[in-house]
C-alpha cells in the first residue's frame, strides 16, 4: 500500500514549477506546488528538487517563480525541521540554504497562477513575483499535486481545468510572452492536462495517462510520509547527470521513467512544437547556458588620424601673464593701504 | 376514478390486503431475521480499509524502549497505592513533573442515588491527575488524550507505568503537532466523566467537580488503556460506548493495522479473528462476535472510559491487556510501540476523523457491516407492524362501511362513528399505561428510603425490588381499567387500541433503531411477533405467555443469558437471576451517573406500549 499510494485525490494542490531556461534565449521557470497538508510532503519535495536542479544549472532566482502551497520544512510534524528530503535515509536535503519561495501558502491560487502566466498583475506586485519573460524566452512550467481527468486541484478548494490552462497559454502566445514552452506535470491522469493545448511552440510531458494514477515513492518511516513521486524522482536522477555543457536532448527526457519503473505510463506531446525534439537540448529549458564561442579571427582596429579628428575641447585657463599682473596689483594695493614697512615680513 | 377514491375498488383492495396480510407479515418477519443473520456472511460484510488520507499506512518508526522504566513506575505506583489506599496523587504529580509534563489535578465528588453494590461505593469523592505535553512548535489548538482509569477493583498499575514511560519518551520528540494529555482518573468512569464535564464546561450528570486549571485545546481522539499484568497475551479492544455510540471506524482500523504491524494478537469481544471466510466456520464465528457486539451496544453501557468520550464527539477506544494461558506473550515494549505508532499517526490528522463510518457492526476486527446494509433488517421487522396496522385500519373502516351499507339497525338515531367510540375509550388505557411507566421511572429511587424502613433490605435491593414490583403490578391493570365500552360494537374498542399501540410501538422502535440499531433490532425482534398476534379472542393463556416472555424485562433477562452463553461462560438459573438483578441496579445507576438512556426508554416508552398490548389481550 505504501508503494502504491495514489495521487488520485483530486483535491490536493499542485506543485508547479515554471522554469524559464536560458540559452540564446532568456529562460524563466514557474514551479508550482499546489498541495497543502503534511501528507502531501512529496509534492513540495518534487517541486523543490526540480528547483534545485535548475538553479544548479545556472538559472537565477530572479527568473524563477516558485509557488509552494504549504510549508513542510517548518511544519510542526517534521521531525527534522528546516529540511525537506527527497531521498529516504535523508540523503538529499532539497530545501537547502538559498531557497526563495515567491508565492507561499495561501497565495498559491488558480487566480495568482494565471495572473503570473498572463502578466495581468497589479502594479504593486514585486518583481520577484512576476514572470518577466518576452518573446525570446523559453519557459519551463512544472506542476505537481493531485489531479484528475482534465483538472488539477489547488489548495484543497479549487481547480484549474485543462481548457483554462490552454487558454492561458494562448494568451501568453498572443502577448508574445514566450518563445518556446515546456510543460511538465506530475499528477494522476496528467496527460489530460495537455490534451487541449492549441498554441504553437509548446511541448508537454506528463507522468501518467488518462485513467492511470501517478504513484508515490520513497516511503520514509522516520519522517512518516512518502518523500517523492516516482516520475519526478527519476526525472531528478536524470537531471543530476546534466551539466551546463550537456548535449542531451528532449528525446532522452521522454525516455525517463518507463512503465517498469514508474508503473504509470508517462506521456508527451510534441505536435505543437516546431523544432524536432531531438534537436532541442535539455539545457535550452533547464539551464542557463551562455554560449561562448572562441574565435580565431582577428578584427583590425584603425589608427586614430589627426586630420580627420575633430578638435578636442580642452579646459580653458586664463593666460599666465594675466595672473602675474593680478597678483602684483594685489600686493601693491596691500602695501599702499597698510604701509611699506610690512614689506620686510614678506621678503 | 383513482384507485383509492373509488369505493368499489377500495373495497377490493382492502379485501386483497386483508387476505394476504398474514403471509406477508410472516414473510417480512422471517426476512428481517434472516437478513440480520446473513450480516456475518461475505457479500454483506466488507473488509475494513483506512479512509483517512492523513493517516495513510503504518509508515512510522517506533522507537519506544522504555519497558523497564514502565515496570519500575508500575511497581512504585502499586506500592504507593497500597499504602495510601486511594490514588497516590502526590506521587503521580511528582513523577509526571519529573518526566516533563505540566501537571494539574481535579477533585470531584458525587453522591450516588443509591449504594452501588458491584463497586461498593455510595458517596464518591476522588482526584484526577493529568499532565499535558505541549506541542513544541504548534499552537495548542488540538489535543490527544491517553487515559488510564484507576478504580478499586482493577489497579491498572502497569497501565499507569506504561503511561508514564510513554510520556517520558514522547517528551523527547519534536514532531508533535497536537498537545497530548496523560490522564489518570480515580473511581473508573466517574472520574472520567467528571474530567470530561469540567473540560467541556458542561454539567450533564450532576457531578460536582472542581474546574480545570489547565486546558489543551479541542480533543481530536482518545485512547484508554487497561493493563494489570507485566506481560500480555492479547489486546482486546472495546468500541461500544454510552447509549450505543461508536467511534469512527478509522480509529479501529488504525489500531488493527498497528496490531498487524507489531504482530500483536488483537481480539474483539474477546474472540479471535476468524481466518477462513470462504467456508462456513469463519462467518459463523463472525456471527457470534456480531451478536456479542449487538448485545453490548444494545445495553447502552459505556464499556470503558472511551464510552464517555464519545458523547463529546471525541473518537475513543479502550484497549485491555489480557493475560491468559497462551504461550506467546508480549511485554510492555510491544504494547508501548503499538501505542506510540497510533499516537504518531493520530498526530498527522488535520481534521477530526470523519471520513469513515460512524455507524457499523463488526463481525470481526477486519470486517465491518455498514449502516446501509444492516438497516433493512429492522425495516422488515417494522414493516410487519405497519402491515398489521393497515389491516386493522381496513377492518375498522370496512366494519363501519359494512354497517352503513347493510340494513339499518333498530334505533333510528344515527350510529356514532366507530372511531369516535374507540377514541373515547382509548384515552383511559393510554393514560394509565403512561402513568405506570412514570411510576416505574420515578418511584424506585424516590421510594427507596420508605422501602428500607418497612422491609429488611438494603437500598439497592429496595430499588430493584420496587422496580420489579411495579412492573408486575402493571400486569394486574387490565382487569380493572375498562370503563367505557360500546355495547353495539364490542369489537371496535380493542381494534382501535391495538392500532394505536402498533403505531406507537413502530414509531418508538423506528426512532431507537436510527440511533442505536442494536437496541432497536433486539426489541423489534422480540416484541413484534407478540404485538402482532395479540388479540382478545383466541388462546388467551398462550398469548399471555408470549407477551410476558417478550416484555422488555424478559428480553433483558434473555439477552443476559445469551451474552454469557456467547462468551462461553454460561450461567445457571440462579446466577442468571442474580446477574439480572445486578443489571437492573446498574441500569438505573448509570442513568443517574452517566446519563444512559436505556432505563428511561424502557420505563417511559416501551413498558407503557407493552402494557397497551396487555390491555388489548385482556379486553372484555
Amino acid at each position: 500500500m505504501a508503494a502504491t499510494y495514489c495521487l488520485g485525490r483530486a483535491s490536493i494542490a499542485l506543485a508547479a514549477l515554471l522554469l524559464l531556461s536560458f540559452g540564446s534565449f532568456a529562460a524563466s521557470q514557474i514551479e508550482v506546488c499546489t498541495s497543502r497538508f503534511w501528507f502531501n510532503y512529496r509534492h513540495v519535495a518534487n517541486t523543490l528538487s526540480v528547483y534545485r536542479s535548475v538553479k544548479r544549472l545556472g538559472i537565477p532566482d530572479s527568473h524563477i517563480v516558485l509557488m509552494l502551497a504549504d510549508d513542510m520544512a517548518c511544519n510542526p510534524r517534521n521531525p527534522k525541521p528546516a529540511t525537506v528530503f527527497s531521498h529516504k535515509n535523508m540523503e538529499l536535503n532539497v530545501y537547502g540554504d538559498d531557497v526563495e519561495v515567491d508565492y507561499r501558502s495561501y497565495e498559491v491560487t488558480v487566480e495568482n497562477f494565471l495572473r503570473v502566466l498572463t502578466g495581468r498583475i497589479p502594479p504593486s506586485t514585486p518583481r520577484s513575483k512576476r514572470l518577466l519573460s518576452d518573446d525570446r524566452s523559453n519557459i519551463l512550467i512544472y506542476m505537481t499535486g493531485h489531479g484528475g481527468n482534465g483538472f488539477l486541484k489547488f489548495q484543497d478548494s479549487e481547480e484549474i481545468t485543462n481548457i483554462e490552462l490552454a487558454d492561458a497559454f494562448e494568451q501568453m502566445w498572443q502577448k508574445r510572452r514566450y518563445n518556446e514552452l515546456l510543460f511538465i506535470i506530475d499528477t494522476c491522469q496528467g496527460a489530460s492536462m495537455y490534451e487541449r493545448f492549441y498554441s504553437p511552440n509548446i511541448m508537454a510531458l506528463a507522468s501518467s495517462q488518462v485513467g492511470e494514477d501517478s504513484l508515490s515513492h520513497q516511503p520514509d518511516p522516520a519522517i512518516g510520509v512518502h518523500l517523492m513521486d516516482r516520475y519526478t524522482f527519476y526525472v531528478l536522477e536524470f537531471l543530476e547527470e546534466i551539466n551546463p555543457a550537456s548535449q542531451t536532448n528532449m528525446n532522452d527526457l521522454f525516455q525517463v521513467c518507463p512503465k517498469s519503473l514508474c508503473v504509470s505510463t508517462p506521456g508527451h506531446r510534441t505536435d505543437l512544437f516546431q523544432r524536432d525534439p531531438k534537436n532541442v537540448l535539455i539545457t535550452d529549458f533547464f539551464g542557463s547556458v551562455r554560449k561562448v564561442e572562441i574565435t580565431t579571427e582577428t578584427i583590425s582596429l584603425q589608427q586614430y588620424s589627426e586630420m580627420e579628428s575633430k578638435p578636442k575641447l580642452k579646459d580653458w585657463h586664463p593666460p599666465g601673464g594675466f595672473i602675474l599682473g593680478l597678483w602684483a596689483l594685489i600686493i601693491m594695493v596691500f602695501f599702499k593701504t597698510y604701509g611699506i614697512k610690512h614689506m620686510k615680513f614678506i621678503f | 376514478m383513482g384507485l383509492l377514491s373509488d369505493p368499489v375498488r377500495r373495497r377490493a383492495l382492502a379485501r386483497l390486503v386483508l387476505r394476504l396480510n398474514a403471509p406477508l407479515c410472516v414473510l417480512s418477519y422471517v426476512a428481517g431475521i434472516a437478513w440480520f443473520l446473513a450480516l456475518a456472511f461475505p457479500p454483506l460484510t466488507q473488509r475494513t480499509y483506512m479512509s483517512e488520507n492523513a493517516m495513510g499506512s503504518t509508515m512510522v518508526e517506533e522507537q519506544f524502549v522504555g519497558g523497564d522504566r514502565a515496570r519500575s513506575f508500575a511497581r512504585d505506583f502499586a506500592a504507593h497505592r497500597r499504602k495510601s489506599g486511594a490514588l497516590p496523587v502526590a506521587w503521580l504529580e511528582r513523577t509526571m513533573r519529573s518526566v516533563g509534563l505540566e501537571v494539574y489535578t481535579q477533585s470531584f465528588s458525587r453522591k450516588l442515588p443509591f449504594p452501588d453494590e458491584t463497586h461498593e461505593r455510595y458517596m464518591v469523592s476522588g482526584t484526577n491527575v493529568y499532565g499535558i505535553l505541549r506541542a513544541p512548535r504548534a499552537a495548542s489548538t488540538e489535543s490527544l488524550v491517553f487515559t488510564v482509569p484507576c478504580g478499586s477493583d482493577s489497579t491498572n498499575s502497569q497501565a499507569v507505568g506504561l503511561l508514564l514511560a510513554l510520556a517520558a519518551h514522547f517528551r523527547g520528540q519534536i514532531y508533535w503537532a497536537k498537545d497530548i494529555i496523560f490522564l489518570v482518573t480515580e473511581h473508573d468512569l466517574l472520574g472520567t466523566e467528571a474530567w470530561l464535564e469540567a473540560y467541556h464546561d458542561v454539567n450533564v450528570t450532576g457531578m460536582q467537580s472542581s474546574p480545570l486549571q489547565g486546558r489543551a485545546g479541542a480533543i481530536q481522539a482518545a485512547v484508554a488503556l487497561e493493563l494489570s499484568s507485566d506481560v500480555v497475551t492479547s489486546l482486546d479492544v472495546a468500541v461500544e460506548g454510552l447509549n450505543g455510540q461508536l467511534p469512527n471506524l478509522d480509529l479501529l482500523n488504525l489500531f488493527q493495522t498497528f496490531c498487524q504491524k507489531g504482530g500483536l494478537l488483537c481480539t474483539l469481544q474477546g474472540k479471535l479473528q476468524p481466518q477462513d471466510w470462504t467456508s462456513l466456520d469463519g462467518p459463523l464465528q463472525g456471527l457470534q462476535t456480531l451478536l456479542l457486539m449487538v448485545l453490548q451496544q444494545a445495553s447502552g453501557r459505556p464499556h470503558g472510559p472511551h464510552g464517555l468520550f464519545l458523547r463529546y464527539r471525541v473518537e475513543a477506544l479502550t484497549l485491555r491487556g489480557i493475560n491468559s494461558f497462551r504461550q506467546y506473550k508480549y511485554d510492555l515494549v510491544a504494547v508501548g510501540k503499538a501505542l506510540e505508532g497510533m499516537f504518531r499517526k493520530l498526530n498527522h490528522l488535520l481534521e477530526r476523523l470523519h471520513q469513515s463510518f460512524f455507524l457499523y457492526l463488526l463481525p470481526a476486527l477486519s470486517r465491518f457491516v455498514s449502516i446501509g446494509l444492516y438497516m433493512p433488517a429492522t425495516g422488515f421487522l417494522l414493516l410487519v407492524l405497519g402491515l398489521k396496522a393497515l389491516e386493522l385500519w381496513m377492518q375498522l373502516h370496512e366494519a363501519g362501511v359494512g354497517l352503513d351499507a347493510g340494513g339499518r339497525p333498530g334505533p333510528s338515531a344515527p350510529l356514532p362513528p366507530a372511531q369516535g367510540v374507540g377514541l373515547a375509550s382509548l384515552v383511559a388505557p393510554l393514560l394509565v399505561s403512561q402513568a405506570m411507566g412514570l411510576a416505574l421511572y420515578v418511584l424506585p429511587v424516590l421510594g427507596q428510603h420508605v422501602a428500607t424502613q418497612h422491609f429488611p433490605v438494603g437500598e439497592a435491593e429496595a430499588v430493584v425490588l420496587t422496580l420489579l414490583a411495579i412492573y408486575v403490578a402493571g400486569l394486574a391493570l387490565p382487569h380493572n381499567t375498562h370503563r367505557v365500552v360500546s355495547t353495539q360494537t364490542p369489537d371496535r374498542g380493542w381494534m382501535a387500541l391495538k392500532l394505536v399501540a402498533l403505531i406507537y410501538l413502530a414509531l418508538q422502535l423506528g426512532c431507537i433503531a436510527l440511533t442505536n440499531f442494536s437496541l432497536g433490532f433486539l426489541l423489534a425482534a422480540t416484541m413484534v411477533p407478540a404485538a402482532t398476534l395479540t388479540e382478545p379472542h383466541g388462546p388467551r393463556p398462550l398469548y399471555a405467555a408470549l407477551l410476558v416472555l417478550t416484555s422488555p424485562a424478559a428480553t433483558l433477562l434473555g439477552s443476559l443469558f445469551l451474552w454469557r452463553e456467547l462468551q462461553e461462560a454460561p450461567l445457571s438459573i440462579a446466577e442468571g437471576w442474580q446477574l439480572f438483578l445486578a443489571a437492573l441496579a446498574q441500569g438505573v445507576l448509570e442513568h443517574y451517573t452517566y446519563g444512559a438512556l436505556l432505563f428511561p426508554l424502557l420505563a417511559l416508552g416501551l413498558y407503557p406500549c407493552w402494557l397497551l398490548f396487555w390491555n388489548v389481550l385482556f379486553w372484555k
